[in-house]
């Protein structure tokens, strides 16, 4: 379904992203891993259109969508959620899921209907999903960590995505939030049907939803293979337990 | 504020409010009237500024060229054509959109702080054209006595002109900021990034709300030639950019009406104090001061958040 060839990208010189490749089958839960700083959230930029690559293509459902802008990229229904919270801070959740769902309908050029009567029945549809529907009328700022992350989640899904690329999405949650949200993620393969690509440190949330792996260091894509493989090769037993970064299972 | 004012019996005072607007000819002097009217067409110059400053997130900071381009667009084909003279308002404002095309088009390439200084200099540049170009514009003499139809000749029609259409400018921002344009726009502001990501374009919708901003400042800047009769290049000069920007941070720039509250503020200060003395604007830079550091939304702003405490909390405790 998505496919990306040896990608590369650099920022003043430093090869942030040095020959990835991916590919992600429809219906998969892809995980994405490597030490801080091996380029994930960047092959994510890049898949998303946010950058553009030096070389390399993108191919989603075998169109060639590398270099598109970000608005063009989201119309081919891939949505995604950001490591650091990236959501509206003025706004309340409802509103936030509101405009997402809007620019899916392609509402936001209408000028003169109050925003009150549309896109009401989907976006609460969204937040009773996700498990937000309680908070729906608080402003973001006042959300803790966790509930802005699932926001993130149910900002994405505004989009009516096929395709859904999270980074990171446990990162700093509290223990239960992070089964909350696992338990999340699951569902929207399940019941919505998503292909999901997603990168995390924590290997426990890795290997127990991923069906495949792609392990990055330093730019690069060592292997991509299922869990067994992934745990057993050579290579990245010397990026992981060299490095001292953190310990595969 | 709005939404309680807007809701129950909040009707009676916003029905009451324009009932009194609407009587006070009768009562008033023709210099208040005047007053009240360069008021109320500032304000509008204020809030749309405020569309694009404080909904947006867009450093505009020479949003008194669109104002000047308004006026003087209208001023020029009332003097200068035998065209009828409601085509020249009508004229004014859509002379005011088209640069806010030409210059948002432009500047839209940069963000934040690039943008403000790109546009601030492109906006200059647009008022030393009209500022040395003595055949056409008057130069910086500015024109004089420009003829008005009749109707709009006396004090009191002047007033109710500007009152009616200043209303109906405010009805239609207001429904703008209110329909998913204006979440979007209010979204760009809060996260362009974010944004793109969920599918906006958000280079077109900055540029649309530029046009719409310049169409009502010039709205404003045909009303000010109903009112006075004349025209001059201060009108586009960037001080006075800068005092609509501080009308807007003074009255609240998150909250609808806080420019028209920030205009009055800064009118009724410029016209009073400087009778006692020309050091006016040392009044203004020390309330200016005090509002930064203790009402840090503005006045408006400082209101609505006690009105919320007042009205809104009793109700949830319930």
């Amino acid at each position: 379904m998505l496919k990306a060839q040896s990608v590369f990208k650099s920022f003043d010189g430093f090869m942030a992203v040095n020959n990835a490749n991916l590919e992600v089958e429809q219906g998969e839960i892809v995980a994405v891993i490597g030490p801080n700083g091996a380029g994930k959230t960047t092959l994510f930029n890049v898949i998303t259109g946010i950058l553009k690559p030096d070389s390399g293509k993108v191919f989603f459902k075998n169109e060639d969508i590398t270099g598109l802008p970000p608005y063009t990229v989201c119309r081919k229904r891939i949505s995604r959620s950001f490591q650091i919270v990236n959501v509206f801070q003025r706004l309340t959740i409802f509103e936030n899921v509101q405009v997402s769902v809007l620019s899916r309908e392609k509402k936001t050029w209408n000028l003169f209907t109050p925003s009150t009567k549309l896109a009401i029945k989907e976006t609460n549809e969204i937040l009773e999903n996700v498990g937000l529907i309680g908070k729906k009328d608080r402003t973001t700022a006042l959300l803790s960590h966790g509930d802005r992350k699932v926001l993130e989640i149910a900002m994405a899904l505004g989009g009516n995505p096929e395709f859904l690329i999270l980074d990171e999405p446990t990162a700093g949650m509290a223990p239960e939030e992070t089964e909350h949200c696992i338990e999340l993620i699951k569902q929207l393969r399940e019941k919505m049907g998503l292909t999901i690509l997603f990168c995390e440190h924590d290997m426990e949330i890795v290997f127990g939803i991923a069906n495949r792996i792609m392990v990055m260091v330093r730019g690069a894509t060592i292997i991509q293979g299922s869990c067994d493989e992934v745990r057993c090769n050579q290579a990245v037993q010397d990026a992981y337990l060299g490095g001292g970064d953190a310990c595969l299972m | 504020m709005l939404k309680g004012m807007l809701e129950g019996r909040g009707h009676i005072w916003w029905a009451a409010t324009l009932i009194l607007m609407f009587l006070l000819p009768l009562i008033l002097p023709r210099f208040y009237l005047y007053l009240l009217s360069i008021i109320l067409l500032t304000g509008l110059l204020a809030t749309s500024l405020n569309l694009v400053l404080g909904y947006g997130g867009i450093f505009q900071f020479h949003h008194a060229v669109f104002y000047g381009a308004g006026a003087y667009g209208t001023a020029l084909i009332l003097t200068k054509t035998g065209l009828s003279p409601w085509i020249a308002f009508i004229v004014g404002p859509l002379v005011s959109a088209a640069l806010g095309l030409i210059m948002g088009w432009i500047c839209i390439r940069l963000s934040k702080l690039y943008f403000a200084m790109l546009q601030i200099s492109l906006g200059s540049l647009v008022w030393i054209i009209v500022y040395r170009w003595y055949s056409f514009t008057g130069g910086d003499d500015g024109i004089h006595g420009i003829p008005l139809p009749d109707i709009l000749s006396s004090p009191n029609n002047a007033y109710y002109f500007t009152l009616i259409v200043t209303l109906i400018c405010l009805f239609a921002m207001y429904k703008i900021v209110k329909s998913p344009f204006g979440s979007v726009l209010q979204g760009i502001r809060d996260n362009p990034v974010r944004c793109e990501m969920i599918g906006i374009n958000v280079k077109l919708h900055q540029l649309l709300t530029l046009i719409i901003a310049g169409f009502f400042a010039g709205v404003a800047g045909s009303l000010f030639v109903v009112v006075d009769t004349t025209v001059f290049p201060d009108m586009l000069f960037w001080t006075l950019s800068l005092e609509i920007c501080i009308m807007c941070l003074l009255g609240g720039w998150f909250t609808f009406l806080g420019p028209m509250l920030g205009a009055a503020i800064i009118i009724a200060l410029r016209t009073f104090v400087s009778t006692f003395t020309v050091y006016w604007s040392l009044a203004l830079g020390i309330l200016m001061m005090l509002v930064i550091f203790f009402l840090p939304n503005g006045v408006l702003g400082y209101i609505e958040e006690k009105l919320k405490r007042v009205i809104i909390e009793p109700v949830i405790k319930e």
